[in-house]
């Protein structure tokens, strides 16, 4: 048998090499394609600031959007501070690593935790032991459990990316050692803090499945009063829209896909945006 | 008239993980006076800068036994880290400019003390850096992030970020080491200014350095202090064959 030439194998190593990469971008080329070409037709202002009329056959989905802007906040709120308390303690105090093994195995686990038990675990805590209800609290605590792995993760990874001599010389300047992390390591680490916040935003912008026992109202045309209240949400109102309501224009459906993905997305760009402004812009 | 020593080592030894680094050491430091150490790698030296203001206090594999009095008062069980390294600052062989302004580097300290007054903070900066040598080189530059600077920029500035923490005592661990001829030249002047007002402890691995600004010389071997003497006796007729061996080159 001929051994092929060097030309050909590059050739040929070349081509699947490239086709793999087009297999990858392929589908999310598609997906925003068909969502583009189906949705954009029903985005119009009305779309985006009316309430939804007639069983959310027509009208807006404005309810929806201040849902998931709700509850996005709402988990923000609660797991930013959070997880960021204990990626400092982890990273900056516990020298115990028996203890920080413990942390991150959970972190490890809760990361693996399928959503919709997310969803059955705050229905339980949130809505039914603490009594809160079906709420955009219970909502938004169930939604910050669930994204504080991620800002944990990214808030570690950010503090411990901060060259050792700057705590050192800070320590040397005779600055205490929470002055130090607040001083010297904190302002470092913040945009890798932020961008693990905003890849938690968009997480949990998508998500259906936790808040699907815990805040999310099938049909509620008016905005939420209070923290208490129930809320629509995007991807569920998308959800109830496909198979729950008969009848519904299929623009519609693919409208309100558009308007949660373009959100996703802008968190995604937003997140890698500001990763590389810092990038570019770090000098040790 | 007895001179009370500025800083009284006795039988200090530090180890990591059973490792002896620095093996009873007894020493006494004049107040203002340069004391150079040398020694060859490995020899302890900033090991003993970094016992004397407690940088190495969180390390967990080490242990101290013995006694450092500063002033007469012991540094570890009369001082708590944070207003003992406000009294001994350190500077280290590498420059470290933290990610700030020239400006914001040098009132860095002053400001974890809680001085805000613009009026003082720019006095601060201005008096420092003219004690380090630097004032003309950047006063037109304050406000630039102070990793612009040349590498012996950088590290005079560090000088002056440590003296406006307005410690009694200064520790150099190898500041020249990264540093061109000219440089060497600025920051030892500066040392020889600054003696007046600090007592200053200078790790050198340069010998003719050593010589020259240090009014004392101790010299450091596997941990141990071998001998300490007015430099001058030190380089001509050191007591000890070990310490002659070093100097001639013969290890090391
Ligand atoms: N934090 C530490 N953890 C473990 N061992 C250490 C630590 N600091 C110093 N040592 C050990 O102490 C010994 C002395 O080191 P030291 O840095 O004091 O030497 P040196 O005289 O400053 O050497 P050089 O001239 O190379 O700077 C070395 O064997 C080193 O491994
Ligand atoms: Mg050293």
């Amino acid at each position: 048998m001929r051994t092929l030439s060097p030309r050909l194998t590059q050739r040929i190593a070349f081509s699947i090499l490239f086709a793999a990469t087009l297999f990858v971008i392929l589908p999310v080329a598609f997906i925003i394609g068909v969502i583009l070409k189906n949705g954009l037709g029903a985005v119009n202002w009305e779309f985006l600031t009316a309430m939804p009329r007639a069983s959310m056959r027509e009208g807006g989905i404005l309810p929806a959007i201040v849902g998931t802007f709700c509850l996005v906040a709402g988990a923000v709120l609660f797991a930013l501070p959070l997880g960021l308390c204990a990626a400092i303690y982890l990273s900056e105090y516990s020298k115990d690593s028996r203890l920080n093994r413990a942390v991150r195995l959970a972190i490890v686990n809760l990361a693996g935790v399928p959503s919709v038990v997310f969803g059955l675990f705050g229905l339980a805590l949130f809505v039914g032991f603490f009594r809160f209800g079906a709420s955009i609290l219970a909502g938004s605590l169930t939604l910050g459990l669930m994204i504080l792995p991620v800002i944990i993760t990214s808030s570690r990874e950010a503090l411990d990316a901060v060259p050792g001599s700057f705590r050192e010389v800070s320590l040397s300047l005779g600055a205490t050692k929470l002055q130090t992390i607040k001083y010297a390591v904190l302002p470092h680490a913040l945009p890798g803090i932020l961008t693990g916040t905003i890849l938690g935003v968009g997480r949990a912008a998508g998500e259906t499945a936790p808040i699907l026992f815990t805040v999310a109202a099938f049909y509620l045309p008016r905005l939420p009063r209070s923290i208490f209240d129930q809320a629509m949400a995007l991807p569920y109102h998308l959800y109830v829209l496909s198979t729950q309501v008969p009848n519904v224009a299929p623009k519609i459906r693919y409208g309100t896909a558009l308007v949660l993905l373009a959100i996703v997305l802008l968190m995604n760009f937003l997140a890698i945006a500001i990763r590389s402004h810092f990038r570019a812009k770090k000098k040790w | 008239m007895v001179i009370h020593p500025k800083i009284r080592v006795k039988n200090l030894t530090v180890s990591f993980d059973g490792k002896a680094s620095l093996k009873n050491v007894s020493l006494d430091i004049e107040p203002h006076i340069i004391l150079s150490v040398i020694g060859p790698a490995n020899s302890g030296k900033t090991t003993f800068l970094r016992t004397l203001n407690r940088l190495n206090d969180d390390e967990r594999a080490m242990k101290v036994s013995g006694e450092v009095l500063l002033d007469g008062k012991d540094i570890y069980k009369d001082h708590d880290p944070v207003s003992l390294r406000r009294k001994v600052g350190i500077i280290f062989a590498l420059p470290v400019p933290l990610p700030m302004t020239v400006f914001e580097n040098v009132v860095y300290g002053p400001r974890r003390q809680g001085i805000r007054d613009k009026k003082i903070l720019g006095a601060t900066v201005e008096r420092f850096l003219r004690d380090a040598y630097l004032w003309d080189e950047v006063k037109d530059r304050l406000d630039e992030p102070a990793m612009t600077l040349s590498g012996g920029q950088q590290q005079r500035l560090c000088i002056a970020r440590t003296l406006a923490v307005n410690p009694e005592v200064l520790l150099f661990d190898e500041p020249c080491s990264a540093l061109d001829p000219i440089s060497t030249a600025k920051i030892e002047e500066a040392l020889s200014k600054l003696k007046r007002h600090y007592t200053i402890i200078l790790v050198t691995n340069n010998t003719k350095q050593a010589a020259r600004v240090g009014d004392k010389t101790a010299f450091f071997l596997m941990g141990e202090l071998v001998e300490l003497n007015e430099t001058g006796k030190i380089f001509t007729s050191p007591e000890d064959r070990r310490t002659d061996d070093y100097l001639s080159g013969r290890f090391g």
